[in-house]
């Protein structure tokens, strides 16, 4: 890869708002944009804005976003030099960096024996306890007889996690050892399923704590981070809320997070954007590895807001074979950033996702917005459901937190349900204002009924 | 042309100093309304107008995208389509019908077989999201009227049931 620079057309290989974002930077950066689009997407607002679409497939994603051959097949139909990945979907896929390579087309994103050993969740334990890291105890699973012993040696609550799974998915709580082998054999049947990998493993389930992540950028010999953020606003292990940096960290805390996520990029030698998620105690002042995303992230916005940064240009120039173009000292932090992802789904109902057609899209001026959903915009029951994101940057969190509540009164989008109140009554509620809540903190507010109807 | 949010910011700043409340700017490209909002500041709505360009003839069956092709797909009637003495089996929400609980497992039911109210015949994937399909109706499974992993509507029949007499 090294001496290959500029590349003239990209080909961006997914759907949503992350297909809009890196294109509006492939734009500013000059590079054409060929857009993937399955028969649900090909009128789509990232299809109007792409310089040209290219069909990959029905609406399933399965036989459209998520089959290699079609992606590789439409980056050499469309004369792309680069194939973006975006977030889900292949973005960590080592099979499509493989195919990308032998097809003579630039991967944008990590080495492949960096996506191997991130992708499967115990190797990527394995590389974090050899650079050092702290890991919550547990171990590999073989049978329901190996899991009996191993969850009595570290104790329950535990944790079922499908080796393969990752952002989320493939978890499960067990509490009473009578529930441990069916719990395992389910997971192992829904990771086969899910993954192509039946191989689970345990770990003791610790919480309430925070989620607190550190973005780091590197290119294959040097690794910097970007900073913290805090995504502990969850509700089944998915995102709502991040900010950047994280709340109410001891300077000691922050800057052991920091400086374990740069020496695990430095033993994985990590070429491109990724993140390293930690699970923190923040009353024991100790913080335990969780995973490695290989890709950008759904909450880049709120790095981008406080370090100036566009990651996807340096996604880009990294793929094109330069080296870093920052050094740490050239980090620098401002203010505080937060991020609202505005889904289809109710949160009155169960969280009951809300397909449809968007009839009016308004969005406050003058703050970020990452959408793909404009007046007439059809959201398909095929992918997820993520509408759009509102970002607030200020000097502090407050005045970043007040930012964000006024943008979210100014949104309304019509036509389909959306969380946009939950959102509201979060950002109104003391608790979050004081910050530093727990993972906990979302299923606590909806059991009382606060962030139910706003 | 894409408007960038400095281009917007530029625009609202001329805005501002003027007694306008609103400016609604279409081309044939896009269409760009700002709002003055009552709580302060600006409101934006923007469309994109024009229809994508679909790169053609792609060896390995990737073809031409027409956005005609974009509606919600869905097969199957309305439940409404009603049939003597049987009762529908109708899809909660849009989106994949799925016969089985994972790929390779045997089927929540075949034809003929009894069900209760509350046993699960089927699931719809909506969004990521699983959501169990009851049969709502106790007796025997008449007729399954989609395929595996075909897409639904919503309210789309999935299942007969003929209800024990």
């Amino acid at each position: 890869m090294s001496g290959r620079h500029g590349f003239r057309r990209v080909l961006v290989a997914n759907r949503g708002e992350i297909a809009a974002r890196v294109m509006r930077t492939c734009r500013r950066l000059g590079v054409e944009t060929v857009l993937t689009v399955s028969d649900a997407d090909a009128g789509s607002l990232p299809a109007r804005l792409a310089d040209a679409t290219i069909r990959i497939g029905p609406a399933a994603a399965a036989a459209s976003y998520l089959d290699v051959d079609a992606v590789v097949g439409a980056a050499l139909a469309a004369g792309a030099d680069a194939v973006h990945p975006g977030y889900g979907f292949l973005s960590e896929n080592a099979r499509l960096a493989l195919a990308c390579a032998a097809a003579g087309v630039v991967f944008i994103g990590p080495a492949v024996e960096t996506l191997e050993a991130t992708g499967d969740k115990l190797a990527a334990r394995e590389h974090a306890i050899a650079a050092g890291l702290p890991v919550v105890p547990g171990g590999d699973v073989t049978d329901g007889a190996g899991a009996t012993g191993l969850a009595a040696r570290i104790g329950f609550p535990v944790l079922v996690k499908a080796a393969g799974g990752g952002g989320g998915r493939g978890l499960r709580v067990v509490r009473e050892p009578a529930e441990l082998d069916h719990a395992v054999a389910v997971a192992s049947a829904e990771a086969a399923a899910a993954f192509g990998d039946p191989r689970v493993y345990l770990e003791r389930y610790v919480s309430p704590g925070r989620h607190v992540e550190v973005q780091l950028l590197g290119d294959g010999e040097r690794v910097i981070h970007l900073g913290d953020r805090d995504c502990s606003v969850q509700r089944r292990y998915q995102k709502l809320i991040e900010e950047a940096p994280a709340p109410l960290l001891s300077g000691a805390l922050r800057d052991g997070l920091r400086g374990a996520a740069v020496a695990l990029g430095r033993r994985l030698g990590y070429r491109g954007a990724g993140t390293v998620e930690f699970f923190v105690d923040t009353a024991n002042e100790a913080f335990y590895f969780l995973e490695v995303n290989a890709r950008i992230q759904v909450e880049h916005p709120v790095t981008e807001a406080i370090t100036g940064l566009d990651l996807v240009a340096e996604q880009i120039a990294i793929a094109e074979g330069r080296p870093l173009r920052l050094a740490q000292g050239d980090v620098t932090f401002t203010g505080h950033a937060i991020e609202c992802r505005v889904n289809a789904e109710d949160p009155g109902n169960g969280f009951m996702p809300s397909p449809g057609t968007v009839t009016n899209a308004v969005f406050p001026a003058g703050v970020r917005v990452d959408t793909h959903v404009q007046a007439g915009s059809t959201v398909p029951p095929n992918y997820d459901s993520l509408l759009a994101k509102v970002i607030a940057h200020g000097d502090e969190r407050d005045a970043a937190l007040a930012r964000l509540r006024a943008a979210l009164d100014q949104c309304e989008i019509g036509g389909v349900t959306t969380n946009l109140r939950m959102h509201q009554a979060l950002l109104a509620d003391a608790e979050f204002a004081r910050g530093g809540v727990d993972t906990g903190y979302l299923q606590r507010m909806m059991v009382q009924g606060g962030a139910r109807h706003g | 042309m894409d408007l960038t949010n400095q281009d917007v910011a530029d625009i609202l700043a001329a805005l501002d100093s003027l007694p306008y409340d609103e400016l609604d700017l279409q081309t044939p490209r896009f269409r760009l309304t700002l709002r003055r909002a009552p709580s302060g500041g600006w409101t934006e709505e923007s469309q994109i107008l024009a229809d994508p360009t679909a790169i053609t003839s792609a060896p390995n069956g990737a073809s031409v995208a027409s956005p005609q092709a974009q509606e919600l797909a869905g097969a199957g009637g309305g439940a409404g389509a009603g049939r003597a003495g049987l009762v529908a089996v109708a899809a909660p929400l849009p989106g994949t019908f799925y016969r089985a609980p994972r790929p390779g497992a045997a089927p929540f039911v075949e034809v003929g077989d009894p069900v209760a109210e509350d046993t699960v015949v089927a699931i719809v994937e909506t969004m990521k999201l699983m959501n169990s399909v009851h049969a709502g109706t106790r007796g025997r499974v008449a007729e399954i009227c989609l395929g595996n992993a075909e897409p639904a509507a919503q309210g789309a029949t999935l299942m007969w049931i003929a209800p024990e007499t």
